[in-house]
């Protein structure tokens, strides 16, 4: 009850924070740039928090994070210009734009599902491959997913897709509101809602047993196996969540966007904010993502100082910002 | 019918046999001990009947089932928990957070449950909770709930241990060597509380043991194995006098 109570609060307080932002973006209190950065703030904290399920909470080590984030890029974006743009190569728009405003947040979600059974490439072979075994395999999958990519013609291959552009305008003509900030933070709300029970449920808890011993999990009633698949789905496919947003967010994505680098990124977010801490990898990816931001100046120099302070925080603080503790675990008092 | 009937086991890891054609039958609610010198096949054994290893050949019977094959946490939900020779509590999570995942098998609910905390979720959860609290009060260890095991000194270590095989109610509970490396007052202990757990739960318990004081102390039956063969089976005064052991312990004279 007095659980109950609380989780309800916390959701107040996101929508009145929420509610704040886009009355004040609507207002254009700040500008474009400020939003964009926002609305990749939001994207960053779907990204960390959920490699923080398999890097963190399962100690598994997935280096492919955006190729996950790109299949769930890809999917929404063609469903999307297929269905509310014309497009050279999809044709006239299927659907009146009327229907946007309540089939994106669908796509978005089959985004996330193609993106979770992606998510499967890796999960089947962790079953019996772990370490850095399994890391070299999600590497290969980050790989097989950006050549794919770059091969299929038909969605621009290499040069990229684009034609989302059209597809926010199509919202904004329904009703003039800033909703891609609004789809961001009903999904990064979404996402960390997702994980937060999952990961503090009983049921979830059997990955964290499956980090700590899990040859003492699986003889000790934990289905190993299910537990895998079901961590390894939900991490991808929030990811893919996330490339669906950050594809309308930009306008253009191409395969080059959802590299390597791009996974290395979502790692050091997790590891700035601390392994298995939810609250740490949405404070780092905060922090990241507004540091990134302000070493823009320093152009290629900032590919020094930011692995340079990787270096830093592992010699120094290798348990991340928060360690393994969450927000409350600081106030002594609110804990049940 | 015995709850556990193992006929005819052998398990061959490339050229060695580690276990050769162990038959062997437990009946309800007795207690053998499974004895024998390094390296004889003793955690084998235990590792084949969790599901661990797939035997070579051979049939395991638990319960009514032939268990041989399935997968490790399908065999703890029929019924089988065990504790390990050195100790494998998850130690990051807490005493309580340990017992609750021994529970594992049983939860009945999956992750859309979890999600929407859907009654059904509302509901398991109090009684894994409930059940593990429960177990921790009357093994005397809830004072440390929200302790990490790896806080605890090595005797309770033990007994959490065998607190979260208990937890997923088994009907056959293995200790692998409970007694490695305690002292003798937490040996004394050991073996009041693996007494106390007979009388007190509806649970058969086979045994590993180095100790002599604990086979001697609570064991009915003992088998003796040796290069993964029985060399002899019977109470305990028996094995004490039987040659083969003695030669097998201590060497030909």
């Amino acid at each position: 009850m007095l659980h109950s109570l609380h989780t309800c609060r916390y959701w107040i307080l996101y929508a009145l924070f929420s509610f704040t932002i886009i009355f004040g973006v609507h207002h254009e209190w700040v500008n474009a740039y400020i939003q964009l950065i926002m609305m990749f703030i939001g994207i960053n904290i779907i990204l960390s928090s959920s490699l923080n399920i398999i890097n963190g909470y399962m100690g598994e080590f997935s280096c492919g994070h955006a190729g996950f984030m790109a299949v769930g890029a890809y999917v929404t974006s063609v469903l999307n210009v297929w269905l509310f743009a014309s497009d050279r190569v999809f044709g006239p728009a299927v659907l009146s734009g009327n229907w946007i405003l309540l089939l994106f947040p669908l796509t978005l979600l089959i985004g996330g599902l193609a993106a979770a059974f992606a998510g499967l490439l890796v999960a089947i072979p962790s079953f019996n491959t772990r370490g850095d075994y399994l890391a070299i395999i999600t590497l290969a999958v980050n790989y097989i997913v950006k050549s794919s990519i770059e091969n299929i013609q038909t969605i621009g291959g290499a040069r990229g897709f684009m034609g989302m552009r059209k597809v926010v305008n199509a919202m904004g003509d329904v009703w003039d509101i800033p909703w891609m900030m609004i789809f961001v933070l009903i999904f990064t709300g979404f996402s960390v809602w997702v994980i937060w029970r999952f990961v503090s449920s009983t049921y979830g808890k059997g990955i964290i047993a499956i980090r700590e011993d899990e040859i003492a999990a699986e003889i000790m009633s934990v289905n190993t196996q299910q537990m895998k698949i079901t961590a390894f789905m939900l991490s991808s496919g929030l990811a893919g969540i996330a490339g669906g947003l950050f594809a309308h967010v930009l306008g253009y994505i191409n395969p080059g966007s959802f590299t390597i680098m791009k996974s290395t990124e979502i790692m050091v977010m997790v590891y700035l904010g601390g392994m298995g801490s939810l609250s740490g990898s949405v404070i780092s990816a905060v922090f990241f993502t507004i540091l990134l931001e302000l070493l823009r100046p320093l152009q290629v120099i900032k590919w020094v100082v930011i692995p340079l302070m990787l270096i830093l925080l592992m010699m120094f603080r290798p348990e991340g910002i928060m360690g393994n503790r969450e927000i409350r675990d600081f106030f002594p008092g609110k804990r049940k | 019918m015995p709850l556990l009937q193992i006929n005819n086991l052998t398990q061959r890891f490339g050229g060695l046999t580690a276990v050769q054609d162990f038959s062997f039958d437990l009946p309800k609610r007795v207690l053998p001990g499974l004895i024998g010198p390094n390296g004889a096949g003793k955690t084998t054994i235990f590792n084949i009947v969790c599901g661990f290893y797939q035997p070579t050949t051979g049939t395991i019977d638990f319960d009514h089932h032939a268990i041989a094959g399935l997968r490790p946490n399908a065999i703890t939900a029929r019924g089988i928990a065990r504790t390990f020779q050195n100790i494998r509590l998850w130690s990051e999570m807490t005493v309580l957070d340990n017992l609750c995942i021994a529970q594992h098998a049983k939860l009945g609910y999956g992750l859309w449950d979890a999600i929407i905390q859907s009654s059904k979720f509302k509901y398991r959860e109090k009684q894994v909770h409930k059940t593990a609290m429960h177990l921790l009060e009357t093994l005397n260890l809830q004072d440390y709930a929200n302790e990490k095991p790896k806080s605890l000194p090595y005797g309770l270590q033990r007994r959490v241990e065998i607190a979260r095989a208990l937890a997923a109610q088994p009907k056959l509970l293995l200790l692998d060597e409970p007694a490695a490396g305690m002292n003798s007052s937490e040996v004394e202990q050991l073996i009041q509380l693996i007494q106390w757990i007979r009388k007190t739960f509806d649970i058969t318990i086979w045994l590993i043991e180095h100790d002599m004081r604990v086979v001697m102390g609570v064991c009915e039956r003992i088998v003796v194995l040796d290069f993964g063969e029985i060399i002899a089976d019977g109470t305990p005064e028996t094995i004490q006098n039987d040659p083969r052991v003695i030669k097998a312990y201590l060497g030909e004279q």
